[in-house]
C-alpha cells in the first residue's frame, strides 16, 4: 500500500470571474520514503494540490469539491478538525517557499520549535529545548544552543529555511511537503538547503513531495516526477525515464525551453508558443491543444485518458506514440 | 577578436567590434547615515568596489552573481542612473561621469534598460501606446501621426499585435509585459541596452520566447547588451563573454566557453557546481562544491580577498592582501581573474 494516494482530487476557487479549477481531477501516489517531484509553471495547480493534502485551502473562496486523499489507509478529507490537526506538522509536515513570512516574527526560534514538540511529542521545558537545539544542529546552524533565543529577523534567508526544515522534521514525519523551498534563495544557498533536506529525508525515511518549477532540482533529487498542466497531472514517470523519454508534448516543451549549463549555445531555444490557459474557462478537450506541436482534431474535443506508455510511465495524450524530444518544425501556431 | 575565434557566432550576427563601453575602477558606495535632524555618515555600503571591464560593440556581456553582489548597481552606474562614487565610464569616447544635464540626456538616448519586474516597471495608468511613445516625445524623435506609426511598428517588432496600443498593462501577461518593456527600450533606437534580470520573473516556457526575441533584436539592430542575471544557464546561452561578481568585486571575466568549461576562480567553480542540470543521468554523477556559510555584509567586507571567508582554498595571503585584477589568458583570448591562488 502506498503511503499517500490522491484520487481524482478537485479543488475549485469560486471567484467573481467564475469557477477557477485550480486542481481538476488530479491523481497520484507517493510511496514510502520516496521523493516525488511536482513540476509545472505558475498557476498549474501544484501548490494547491499540496495544500489540499493538509486541508489548508482558504475557504471560501476555495473548496475541495471531490476526491479522496488516502494517507496510511485513512481519507484525510473525511477527518474532523481535531483529527487533521494531529496529522499536520506531526505525520505530514510542510516547508514553504517564503522563509521570511512563514516564521512568526515576534517569537524566538526556540519557542517556535518547542511549540511543535510540546504539541505532538509531549516534550516540555528543558527536554524540549535540548531537542530543539539538536534539531538546529542537525540542519547545520552553528552555535545552535545560543541561537534558540534569537528572533527570525536575526537569521539570513538560508538560515531561516534551515530553521523551517528543522521544524518540519521535528516530529519525524512520514511525509514532507516542500513547496518551492529554495526559489527565494541564491544558487549556492539553494544547494546547501537541498542537500540538508535530502540527507535528512533519507536518514529519517521520510517521503518528500518537492514542488518546484526548476527542472534541474527535480533531476537531481526526485525519484519520480509528476508534471502538471492546467490542474491535472499530465505525465508521471521515474525521473530518469521522464527526462530520457518524455511522452507528453508539454513535458517535451518544458525540457526544450530551458537552456542547459553543460551545453554550448544552440542556435535557438525552442519555446512553447502561446500562453497557459485561463483556469476559469478551460476548453473541453486537452487544455494544451492550442500550444501543442502534435495536436490532432480529436484533442480539441476529448480529454485524453492517462495511458500507460512505458514502465510505470503514464501520459495523458492521444498522440503519445508519436511524441519525441525533437519537435516537428512549424507544427504549432 | 577573441570572440570570433573562441565562439560560434550566430548566423547573420554582426561582427563584434571595438570597445563601446569602458568601465575603469568603478566604485559605487551608498552612505549609511545616523541621527534624526543632522544626518551623519557612519559607514558605507560598498555595492561596487573598484571594478574594471569593457563591453565591445555588438556583443552580449553577461554579468552573474548572487543577490547583493552589485551586478544591478553596476548596470545602473554605467547608465548614470546611480552616479558612481569614483572611477570612469567611457561610452563611445565620452566619460559619462564627467557630463550632466542636456549633454548627458543626448547620451541617454543611446543607452536603454529593460527591467526585471514586468509588473512594476510599466505605469498602470498609461496605455501601452503612451508607454512606448514617451521616450520618443522626451527625446523629440517623432510626433503626431509619425509617432503613432512608430509605436505600431515597435509592437510588431516585439511580436505583439499593433492594436494593443490602446490597452493598459493589466490586460497583459508577464511575458507580454516584458515585450512592452522591450519595445519601450527600442523606441529611441539605442546602441546599448542593460537587461537587468529580464527573464527571472517569467515561467520557463515564456522565458525562452523572450530570450529568443532578445537575440533576434540584437541581430536585427546590431545591439550591444549587458545581460545581468543570476541564472547561469540563461547567461551561458545568451552571452559572448561572462563576468562573475561577488560582494562588489569582479571575480573572473572571460569568454563564455572558457568560464563554463575552464573556470579558474574558486567562487566561479562553486557557483557552477551549485546549478542543477535538468538531466538525471548527468546530474547524479556530478561532483558538488557546497560553499559554507553566507555572503558577508557589504558594510563590513572582509579584508584581503572578499571571498576568503567561504573559500575552500584560502591561504594567509588571501586574508591579508587584496588580489590584483590580472589577465592570465592570452592577448587574443583574455581571461581575467581576481585571485591569489590561480
Amino acid at each position: 500500500m502506498p503511503l499517500l494516494e490522491v484520487k481524482d482530487l478537485r479543488t475549485y476557487f469560486y471567484t467573481q470571474e467564475g469557477v477557477v479549477k485550480a486542481v481538476d481531477g488530479t491523481s497520484y501516489v507517493v510511496e514510502e520514503g520516496e521523493t516525488l517531484g511536482l513540476v509545472g509553471e505558475s498557476g498549474c495547480g501544484k501548490s494547491v494540490s499540496a495544500l489540499s493534502i493538509l486541508r489548508l485551502i482558504p475557504q471560501p473562496p476555495g473548496k475541495i469539491v471531490s476526491g479522496e486523499i488516502i494517507f496510511k489507509g485513512r481519507d484525510l478529507l473525511k477527518l474532523d478538525e481535531d483529527e487533521i490537526r494531529k496529522i499536520r506538522g506531526n505525520e505530514i509536515a510542510m516547508v514553504f517557499q517564503e522563509p521570511m513570512t512563514s516564521l512568526n516574527p515576534v517569537l524566538t526560534i526556540g519557542r517556535q520549535l518547542t511549540e511543535t514538540l510540546e504539541l505532538h511529542m509531549d516534550l516540555h521545558g528543558q527536554a524540549a529545548r535540548n531537542r530543539a537545539a539538536e534539531l538546529l544542529e542537525m540542519v547545520g546552524i552553528p552555535e545552535a544552543k545560543r541561537r534558540l533565543d534569537d528572533y527570525p529577523h536575526q537569521f539570513s534567508g538560508g538560515m531561516r529555511q534551515r530553521v523551517m526544515i528543522a521544524m518540519a522534521m521535528s516530529c519525524n514525519p512520514k511525509l514532507l511537503l516542500a513547496d518551492e523551498p529554495t526559489t527565494a534563495l541564491d544558487v549556492t544557498i539553494q544547494a546547501q538547503i537541498l542537500e540538508v533536506m535530502n540527507r535528512l529525508s533519507r536518514e529519517f525515511g521520510t517521503a518528500v513531495i518537492i514542488i518546484t518549477h526548476n527542472l534541474g532540482v527535480v533531476a537531481r533529487y526526485a525519484d519520480r516526477v509528476n508534471v502538471m498542466y492546467a490542474g491535472r497531472v499530465i505525465e508521471t514517470a521515474s525521473a530518469v525515464e521522464l527526462y530520457r523519454n518524455p511522452k507528453h508534448p508539454y513535458t517535451v516543451g518544458l525540457l526544450n525551453s530551458v537552456p542547459r549549463l553543460d551545453e554550448t549555445r544552440k542556435e535557438k531555444l525552442i519555446p512553447i508558443e502561446g500562453l497557459p490557459p485561463d483556469l476559469a474557462h478551460l476548453p473541453p478537450g486537452c487544455p494544451f491543444y492550442p500550444r501543442c506541436a502534435w495536436r490532432v482534431d480529436k484533442c480539441r474535443e476529448e480529454y485524453p485518458p492517462f495511458n500507460l506508455v512505458g514502465e510505470k510511465h503514464y501520459a495523458a495524450c492521444w498522440e503519445s506514440d508519436r511524441v519525441r524530444r525533437e519537435v516537428p518544425v512549424g507544427a504549432a501556431n | 577578436m577573441a570572440q570570433q575565434t573562441s565562439s560560434t557566432t550566430r548566423e547573420g550576427r554582426a561582427a563584434i567590434g571595438d570597445t563601446l563601453v569602458k568601465v575603469d575602477n568603478l566604485k559605487v558606495y551608498f552612505p549609511v547615515t545616523s541621527g534624526i535632524i543632522f544626518q551623519r555618515k557612519v559607514a558605507d555600503v560598498r555595492a561596487v568596489d573598484e571594478i574594471s571591464f569593457e563591453i565591445r560593440r555588438g556583443e552580449t556581456l553577461g554579468l552573474v552573481g548572487e543577490s547583493g553582489c552589485g551586478k544591478s548597481t553596476t548596470g545602473k552606474a554605467i547608465l548614470q542612473l546611480t552616479r558612481p562614487t569614483a572611477g570612469s565610464v567611457v561610452f563611445d569616447g565620452t566619460d559619462l561621469t564627467k557630463i550632466k544635464g542636456g549633454e548627458l540626456r543626448r547620451f541617454r538616448r543611446r543607452m536603454q534598460m529593460i527591467f526585471q519586474d514586468p509588473y512594476a516597471s510599466l505605469n498602470p495608468r498609461m496605455s501601452v501606446g503612451s508607454i512606448i511613445s514617451e521616450p520618443l516625445t522626451i527625446h523629440k524623435l517623432a510626433s503626431g501621426k509619425e509617432k503613432k506609426e512608430r509605436v505600431q511598428q515597435l509592437l510588431q517588432t516585439v511580436g505583439l499585435n499593433p492594436y494593443f496600443a490602446n490597452r493598459f498593462p493589466h490586460e497583459f501577461s508577464g511575458g507580454q509585459r516584458q515585450r512592452i518593456g522591450i519595445a519601450r527600450a527600442l523606441a529611441v533606437e539605442p546602441d546599448f541596452i542593460v537587461c537587468d534580470e529580464p527573464v527571472s520573473a517569467l515561467d520557463v516556457s515564456i522565458q525562452a520566447q523572450i530570450i529568443n526575441l532578445l537575440q533576434d533584436l540584437q541581430d536585427q539592430f546590431g545591439l550591444t547588451y549587458l545581460f545581468i542575471a543570476h541564472d547561469l544557464s540563461v547567461v551561458r546561452h545568451i552571452s559572448d563573454r561572462v563576468g562573475v561578481m561577488y560582494l562588489g568585486h569582479m571575480m573572473e571575466l572571460t569568454d563564455r566557453d572558457s568560464i563554463f568549461e575552464n573556470p579558474l576562480h574558486p567562487y566561479t567553480k562553486a557557483l557552477l557546481s551549485a546549478v542543477p542540470i535538468p538531466d538525471p543521468d548527468v546530474e547524479r554523477k556530478r561532483e558538488r562544491i557546497i560553499l559554507l556559510g553566507d555572503v558577508p555584509s557589504p558594510l563590513r567586507p572582509p579584508p584581503g580577498c572578499v571571498f576568503h571567508t567561504r573559500c575552500p582554498i584560502a591561504i594567509d595571503e588571501c586574508r591579508a592582501r587584496r588580489p590584483d585584477w590580472r589577465n592570465v589568458g592570452t592577448a587574443d583570448r583574455e581571461h581575467w581573474v581576481w585571485c591569489h591562488r590561480v
